[in-house]
């Protein structure tokens, strides 16, 4: 055994990094998101923003650049525009990863567990998430969100529960692909059980699909926080990108835009930045898909 | 021929476990998960007996199963019963609402796949070019924004301060619904061109690069006759089948344009539901929905099926 000699092998990972980084549009979108995730957590232990709810000025006051808290103007109370987007950074990003949260191990297992057992079990699974998705997503949406009362928790689930759809087909297909491959039938000869082919084997050769699919996840909880909030089913008692744009309907006629205008933009650079880490995602580690 | 109608026969009596399914989540978040309806119904002071009689009068006090039935029965006979807010007959509201719904949503959905294709076949034509890449970009930067913030800036701005377009309204009869329903219709273009450009294209480029199109090519046929003849002919497959599953959304209409713009199609219905808690009409959309989106895709797998007979009938 000593005389073993160790090559250093790279990783699937390593590659597909290396392949993303010579993108430099992922680049810049993976540094926005980053910037949007260190605001939110600045916002959520109240380093930033927790004065959201203090009056800066009057109310409606235009944007200046006379303070930073006005940069943005006011709103009707005349608070911070400002902000208030970024709370609702703080909103958005927990929507998407909470809700990306729970759907990720719901799509794992049960599309896992379809496509290795097969039979009895892929067939409940698939009548499952054909029945969850047979329900036109907006429908389903506001059906949970219905049900369960509003706030942000039932964002959480409603979004959560309505996006492991996608995942679990994707992951069964691949699963049913990898089970009767030779490496697969290497770890059985050599005694494997299910629970280590399934875990040990086969998800880490198919995890690359959850990280593709949650980063197109996210920016989709992101856009439905914003529809579910101005259908009053969302977040109340605080500010959210979809409170503040359901605010500017009462507001444009009146010629007050910052706040749609606050709103909008926050939201289309993040969403623009997880739309295109997603594509380049599944490029760098799905190189078969490229181009498509 | 055997097989497709064993396929035919044995996908419709799959629809029966899966409208099962359907109605079991319904009842699951309406009976099980939702706030009582009754003391929704009867707010917050009413006494103990009043709350009986009422949720005995909407058949809650019947055992679980029996409840379920109920639902199940909807589904089969699209007899959804009454709202609670207007007492109407739902299947009524829902047949006078559908035609609003649909004079939006069909020329929406007529001009936005046209225009799509011929946006795809263009960035196809010119692909790795600065025309195709500035679309590609364009696309995803129209997806990245809020679909509530196009409706509010077009309303506010083309309706409101230009006065080009109605603000809110319908109004029934040909020449005077255009001004109500004009600026809904190209919100809803709008919204659309940046998904569908992406589909078209990818659907085409796949076509592309296949044999025949070197052989077309190899035979002296210009590109444009290649992609008209042969390549859009070919990806009419997949146009086919993805066109045909956004049918059933067509009747659901768009909730937020319908809300915005007060017409009175199924979309505003199910929003003004929404808003007054009405169960009955909620758990109809629910279902209908859900309906019609089985019907179709089954109607996909049939048409998928017919116009490729290299598709496996599994």
């Amino acid at each position: 055994m000593e005389n073993t000699i160790k090559i250093k092998s790279r990783s699937v990972w390593s590659d597909a990094w290396d392949r993303l980084k010579r993108d430099k549009l992922a680049m810049v979108s993976l540094g926005v998101i980053i910037i949007y995730a260190v605001v939110a957590i600045l916002s959520a232990t109240g380093l930033l923003a927790a004065d959201w709810d203090q009056k800066v000025g009057e109310s409606y006051m235009a944007p200046t650049t006379e303070k930073i808290s006005l940069l943005f103007g006011t709103d009707i109370f005349g608070y911070s525009v400002l902000r208030k987007v970024i709370h609702g950074t703080q909103i958005a990003m927990s929507v998407g990863l909470i809700s990306t949260l729970i759907a990720i191990p719901i799509g794992i297992s049960l599309g896992a567990l379809a496509g290795y057992f097969g039979k009895w079990i892929d067939e409940a699974v698939v009548w499952f998430y054909t029945t969850f998705s047979s329900v036109p997503g907006i429908m389903l949406l506001m059906s949970i969100a219905f049900a369960f009362g509003k706030g942000l928790t039932t964002l959480y689930i409603a979004l959560g529960l309505t996006s492991w759809v996608g995942l679990c087909r994707l992951i069964r297909g691949e699963v049913m692909k990898h089970k009767n491959r030779e490496y697969v039938q290497a770890a059985t000869a050599i005694g494997a059980g299910n629970g280590r082919k399934l875990f040990i084997h086969i998800i880490p050769n198919v995890i690359h699909l959850v990280i593709i699919n949650a980063s197109l996840q996210f920016q989709v909880a992101i856009k439905s926080e914003v529809i579910l909030s101005y259908l009053g089913l969302g977040v109340t008692g605080q500010p959210s990108w979809g409170t503040m744009i359901d605010d500017a309907k009462q507001e444009l006629a009146q010629g007050v835009w910052w706040q749609l205008a606050g709103a909008t933009f926050a939201m289309f650079f993040v969403v623009l930045a997880f739309n295109i880490l997603g594509d380049a995602l599944r490029d760098a580690l799905d190189p078969k898909l490229k181009g498509k | 021929m055997n097989g497709s109608w064993n396929y035919i026969l044995r996908r419709l009596l799959y629809l029966i476990p899966v409208l099962l399914g359907v109605c079991l989540l319904i009842f699951v978040l309406f009976n099980l998960v939702a706030p009582d309806p009754a003391a929704l119904l009867l707010g917050k002071h009413a006494t103990p007996e009043q709350i009986l009689e009422v949720r005995q009068n909407l058949g809650l006090t019947k055992p679980l199963y029996e409840q379920y039935f109920d639902v199940v029965k909807s589904a089969f006979t699209f007899d959804f019963g009454r709202s609670w807010k207007t007492k109407q007959s739902i299947t009524t509201m829902i047949r006078l609402r559908a035609i609003p719904s649909l004079t939006v949503s069909l020329p929406a959905f007529v001009f936005s796949t046209i225009l799509s294709i011929l946006f795809a076949l263009l960035v196809a034509y010119y692909r790795g070019k600065g025309i195709d890449l500035f679309v590609r970009v364009s696309c995803i930067a129209m997806m990245s924004i809020s679909s509530l913030a196009y409706i509010l800036f077009f309303q506010w701005f083309f309706a409101y301060k230009m006065e080009w377009f109605e603000i809110l309204g319908y109004e029934p009869g040909f020449p005077s619904v255009l001004p109500f329903i004009s600026l809904p219709i190209i919100i809803w273009v709008i919204l659309s061109l940046g998904p569908d450009i992406r589909f078209y294209r990818t659907v085409i480029l796949d076509e592309i690069y296949q044999d025949y199109v070197r052989t077309a090519k190899a035979k002296g046929l210009s590109d444009r006759k290649v992609l008209l003849k042969h390549v859009l002919r070919n990806a009419m497959i997949p146009i086919l089948t993805y066109t045909v599953i956004q049918l059933p959304f067509l009747l659901l209409g768009a909730l937020l344009l319908e809300s915005f713009f007060s017409i009175p199609g199924l979309g505003d219905m199910t929003i003004e539901a929404l808003n007054e808690s009405d169960f009955p009409v909620l758990k109809a959309m629910a279902i209908l929905s859900a309906v019609a989106y089985v019907t179709f895709t089954l109607i996909q797998d049939i048409l998928y099926t017919w116009v490729d007979p290299r598709v496996k009938l599994n």
